[in-house]
């Protein structure tokens, strides 16, 4: 046994499968601890808030402790941020109705483009062709840019209560700073929110673990059916053999994503749990296991170790349990391994569908895909809305599939370099 | 022909083993009658496929035949239940051809030698008693048990499995022995240890001995009788030096003709 | 005395574990094959006569490694050449090898002309279809093989004719030497004495200068080959014409192993077999001395701490034995009393 785990820690196939998926695992595990916020709770009123450092905004004016820094492109880097590519497009419009060639115009260099603006721009102006909405856009417009420009200070007014007048209670230079780590409102979203405000890195971990739960049912489902099927059908054959070979290959011969399809669809969508699925998934997939074990304990079933476990007067229990589940539990390893990654496959082809589980407590992986898709999440460019999804069924299923291989190669010495 | 009941052990009448069925059918065994006498070692002789170890696997009650009887000790064998098999196999044992996929790889050379006990109903005796019993085992095939205690059996060389085998045969005490092919696939080396322990087992013990070879010289040099198979059927049999030195069948003189001798001129003109 | 075909000096070849350790199955062996002779190699399974025949060809692939030693065919040395030399000249032109299995080795999709083919142009690519043939036409005829089976599938023939044909096709190039793993020890009697008739032919008609033969089949290497030479843990432990290895061995190694023989023929139901106890030494680390001391029956203190020499006894037998001949010939003239 010992040796067995050695030769299989040996095999590089393995250990990377191997670490790859402990490492999935272990986030799994660890994350809830770190951050216990209920992975469906919307914190986000509005959709695909993008991934990044959110700081409370009235944290940051009022209470925190304020610093003045000098630093010198504080300012350049202000108008920089703040003035959009649709700003500059337009400002690039104007200037070239009022002809300034093309050519000249770099709407990426800033202190050009502002340069060039203010040169040029006349209010007054009215060039042929533009309407008065559009004379009125391009004033507004040049007024935010004027008031990018100014250092003027904030004024922070509130109401006063007694007399209903606004006062000013702060002001707020631009080079006014505060510290994040003072601020006792901030909240980390590194993949942002979903369509729904919920921060996506949480809803995500929870949707792996329980993927993970149900393809771990799925593949324990399917493979003990298939494991029971195949040991029975063949090493008792005969008639019994004949059924559940009849059973099987009318299970072939309907594609069992259909199958799949027709029950979830059936069962419903109120009664549709996580669990329920994995089993369905289960039940519709063991086939290629029973078929696998079948044609091993047949060819187990006359050697001659067999035999002699029957010279010695051993029950066809004992047999099957010990002379001849032992000699395939490998293989059946493996299969349980492959059974689980494409039960996780499953349930997102599923979920995709819109026939997976109904959950509003917790997500899977294949839902989330669908939420994302529903929300056309992939048209509106919002990938860590479902890339990250999809990253994490290919990483567990790449890895088992690595695993599977390493343990192929070890269990099949025909395999190994 | 001595018709003395008490004397023949086994026999088979026109047993016959058909394989498949239509395209594929095949006789393998046919129309074959064995009778085998207490303390006898009898040869079986045939090529591959002439049916001989189907033969062995019919009269061990490892696979049934199609047609014809077998009798045990005079009375119709009887292997429908667990329990009428376990009986019968008090009485027959084998050793198979390749020691390397005899034994379960998965189980230690202690839980071989204690099946054995267990079988002859000694699973109640004190701990002391079975180790002695299994040490005495092994040492008739000069094996020591305190070495091969906590070993498996793929740990031994050919030689030592398949002596692990007969010392597995000793603790059964069968009254028959069903040997298929035991030594053609260890060396010349070990062959004469295997064969001597073999015919210890016979003269000590009483065993009745079935000998499946393929190798006609071994044959002769085991058996009191000796059966030719081919083709599924006995073409000639009876006492070893009558078979093989003064052959009748044109089946057989084929077969020794072909064999390299070494005291004989090989005639290589006849192929 | 004629000239040698074959001459190995002190070739040492080895195996390097995964675990990178070194085997050594085959130790400084020696052995010269004249023309028109046959050497026979017997011993028990794991002894190095297999991985002898391996590294006769001087083409070696992982885990099988060359060491020392040096190889010549027919004056021609071939050790240190590279590899690529080795495949393209040597094999199948001056040393054809048969492995055990060699009757699997044909590809079933493929007719036997066509796999024919493939060798030939391997080594003379322009060959044309009819020229090659032509060649193999008259090669199977003067093997004794009908012309037909070229035409056909290995499916078509029999165990004992598919081994026939790829023996065929292995000497169609005309090597020099031909070396015989087991041929015949798939197949059954009949088949199997078609095989070394065949074998026996080519080499009385000349067409082969020199084979070597393997097998641990004694009775067959006694009918086959000229001499015999014993193999034991790696190393010769006796050579001597087929005649005297068989009825009269010297090596106790050798001794037990003839002993061990069976035939049917009369006489041997009277004739007890001999066994020699124990198994072969791990060559991951041999015995000091003599290899074979483990086992003997007539060992002495000395046999453990001395290295043992070949000693040369009359022209063509050597044995390696610290005891002298005249004292082993008492030994086992008095053990038959």
């Amino acid at each position: 046994m010992t040796y067995l785990l050695r030769e299989i820690f040996r095999s590089g196939k393995f250990v990377v499968g191997f670490w790859i998926f402990a490492a999935i695992l272990l986030t799994v595990v660890i994350y809830p601890l770190l951050v216990p916020d209920p992975p469906l709770a919307i914190i986000g009123r509005g959709t695909f808030f993008p991934p990044g450092i959110y700081v409370n905004g009235y944290d940051a004016v009022s209470g925190t402790p304020r610093y003045t820094l000098n630093i010198r492109d504080a300012e350049d880097k202000r108008i920089e941020g703040k003035l959009t590519a649709d700003d500059r497009a337009a400002m690039q419009e104007w200037l070239v109705a009022a002809g300034t060639p093309e050519a000249e115009i770099n709407i990426e260099d800033t202190q050009a483009l502002l340069d060039t603006w203010f040169a040029t721009f006349d209010p007054a102006l009215r060039l042929p062709g533009m309407t008065n909405a559009q004379r009125n856009y391009f004033i507004r417009l040049n007024g935010s840019i004027q008031n990018l420009l100014s250092t003027d200070d904030i004024i922070i007014a509130a109401e006063n209560p007694e007399s209903g007048e606004m006062e000013e209670i702060d002001t707020l230079p631009p080079s006014a700073y505060v510290n994040v780590n003072q601020v006792p409102n901030v909240r980390v979203l590194p993949l942002g929110t979903d369509n729904f405000g919920r921060d996506v890195l949480t809803e995500l971990v929870a949707a792996t673990r329980i993927s993970l739960q149900i393809g771990f049912v799925a593949g324990f489902v399917a493979t003990l059916i298939g494991l029971v099927l195949g040991l029975v059908s063949g090493y008792v054959g005969g008639w019994v053999d004949d059924v559940i070979m009849f059973i099987t290959n009318l299970f072939t011969v309907i594609p069992s994503f259909v199958l799949l399809i027709l029950i979830s669809f059936s069962i419903g969508q109120e009664n549709r749990g996580a669990f329920l699925i994995a089993t369905v998934i289960g039940l519709t997939s063991w086939v290629w296991t029973a078929r696998a074990v079948r044609s091993q304990v047949i060819s187990l079933r006359n050697r001659d170790h067999v035999n002699l476990s029957k010279l010695s007067g051993h029950s066809i229990f004992h047999i099957i349990l010990r002379d001849i589940l032992p000699y395939i539990a490998s293989y059946v390893v493996m299969a349980f391994i492959l059974q689980i990654s494409s039960g996780i496959l499953a349930e997102a082809g599923l979920s995709i569908l819109g026939l997976g589980p109904r959950t509003t407590e917790v997500p899977t992986l294949g839902l989330m895909m669908n939420w994302a898709m529903i929300y056309q999440a992939h048209i509106l460019n919002k990938w860590w809305a479902y890339f990250p999804v999809i990253l994490a069924i290919a990483l567990i299923t790449f890895s088992m599939n690595l695993m599977n291989t390493g343990l192929d190669q070890v269990f099949n010495p025909a395999l190994r370099e | 022909m001595n018709n003395n009941k008490q004397e023949i052990y086994l026999s088979a009448r026109n047993v016959t083993k058909i394989f498949g069925m239509g395209n594929t059918r095949t006789v393998a065994v046919d129309d074959v009658n064995l009778n085998l006498r207490k303390g006898e070692v009898i040869s079986i002789v045939g090529e591959s496929g002439s049916g001989k170890t189907t033969l062995a696997k019919i009269l061990l009650g490892l696979i049934n035949e199609t047609e014809g009887e077998i009798y045990f000790q005079g009375e119709k064998r009887k292997i429908r239940t667990q329990g009428q098999k376990r009986e019968y196999w008090r009485n027959i044992q084998a050793i198979f051809q390749d020691p390397f996929s005899s034994f379960n790889i998965f189980n230690k050379i202690d839980s071989v030698l204690l099946d054995c006990i267990n079988m002859r109903g000694g699973r109640r005796l004190p701990k002391a008693e079975k180790v002695a019993m299994m040490t005495e085992a092994c040492s008739f095939v000069n094996l020591k048990f305190e070495e091969l205690t906590n070993k498996y059996p793929f740990e031994l060389s050919g030689g030592q499995q398949q002596r692990l085998m007969i010392a597995r045969v000793f603790l059964l005490k069968p009254k028959i022995l069903v040997a298929d092919e035991p030594t053609s696939m260890i060396d010349a080396c070990s062959r004469a240890t295997i064969l001597d322990m073999l015919m210890q087992l016979r003269d000590e013990e009483g065993m009745t001995v079935i000998f499946i070879t393929h190798d006609i010289g071994l044959a002769y040099y085991v058996s009191d009788n000796v059966y030719i198979m081919e083709h599924g059927r006995f073409v000639e049999g009876g006492p070893a030096e009558d078979v093989i030195i003064h052959p009748q069948h044109d089946y057989t003189k084929r077969l020794l003709n072909d064999v390299p001798k070494i005291y004989e001129e090989w005639d290589l003109s006849t192929v | 005395m004629s000239r040698p075909i074959l001459e190995v000096r002190e070739l040492t070849t080895k195996y390097i574990t995964r675990f990178q350790e070194d085997i050594y199955a085959v130790d400084h062996v020696s052995l010269t094959v004249e023309e028109g002779k046959s050497l026979g190699i017997a011993g028990e399974s794991g002894c190095g006569k297999s991985t002898l025949a391996l590294s006769l060809m001087g083409y070696y692939f992982p885990p099988l490694h060359y060491s020392s030693g040096e190889i010549i065919i027919d004056g021609r040395n071939i050790t240190g050449m590279d590899p690529d030399d080795v495949r393209r000249s040597i094999l199948g032109k001056e040393v054809a090898y048969i492995p055990q299995a060699a009757m699997n080795a044909l590809n079933p999709t493929q007719k036997v002309i066509s796999f024919i083919e493939d060798v030939v142009r391997a080594h003379n690519p322009k060959a044309s279809k009819q020229e090659i043939y032509e060649l193999a036409r008259d090669r199977f005829e003067m093997l004794g093989l009908p012309a037909e089976v070229l035409q056909k599938h290995p499916v078509e023939l029999s165990g004992g004719m598919k081994q026939r044909t790829v023996i065929a096709v292995s000497v169609i190039l005309g090597p020099k030497v031909l070396i015989a793993d087991e041929p015949s020890s798939a197949l059954d009697v009949t088949s199997q004495k078609m095989v070394i008739k065949m074998l026996r032919d080519m080499m009385e008609s000349g067409f082969i200068k020199a084979m070597l033969f393997i097998t641990h089949e004694l009775p067959l290497l006694y009918n086959v080959t000229d001499d015999i030479m014993v193999m034991y843990a790696g190393q010769l432990v006796e050579r001597a014409p087929a005649e005297k290895a068989v009825f009269d061995p010297l090596h106790p190694y050798s001794k037990g192993l003839m002993g061990s023989i069976i035939v049917p023929e009369e006489g041997l139901r009277e004739h007890k077999l001999a066994a020699i106890p124990g198994t072969p030494p791990n060559l991951k680390n041999p015995p000091k001395g003599c290899r074979f001391a483990p086992r003997c029956r007539y060992v002495r203190p000395e046999c453990t701490t001395l290295s043992v020499p070949l000693r040369r006894v009359e022209d063509e037998r050597t044995y390696r034995c610290i005891i002298p001949e005249a004292e082993l010939r008492e030994i086992y003239a008095h053990e038959q009393q």
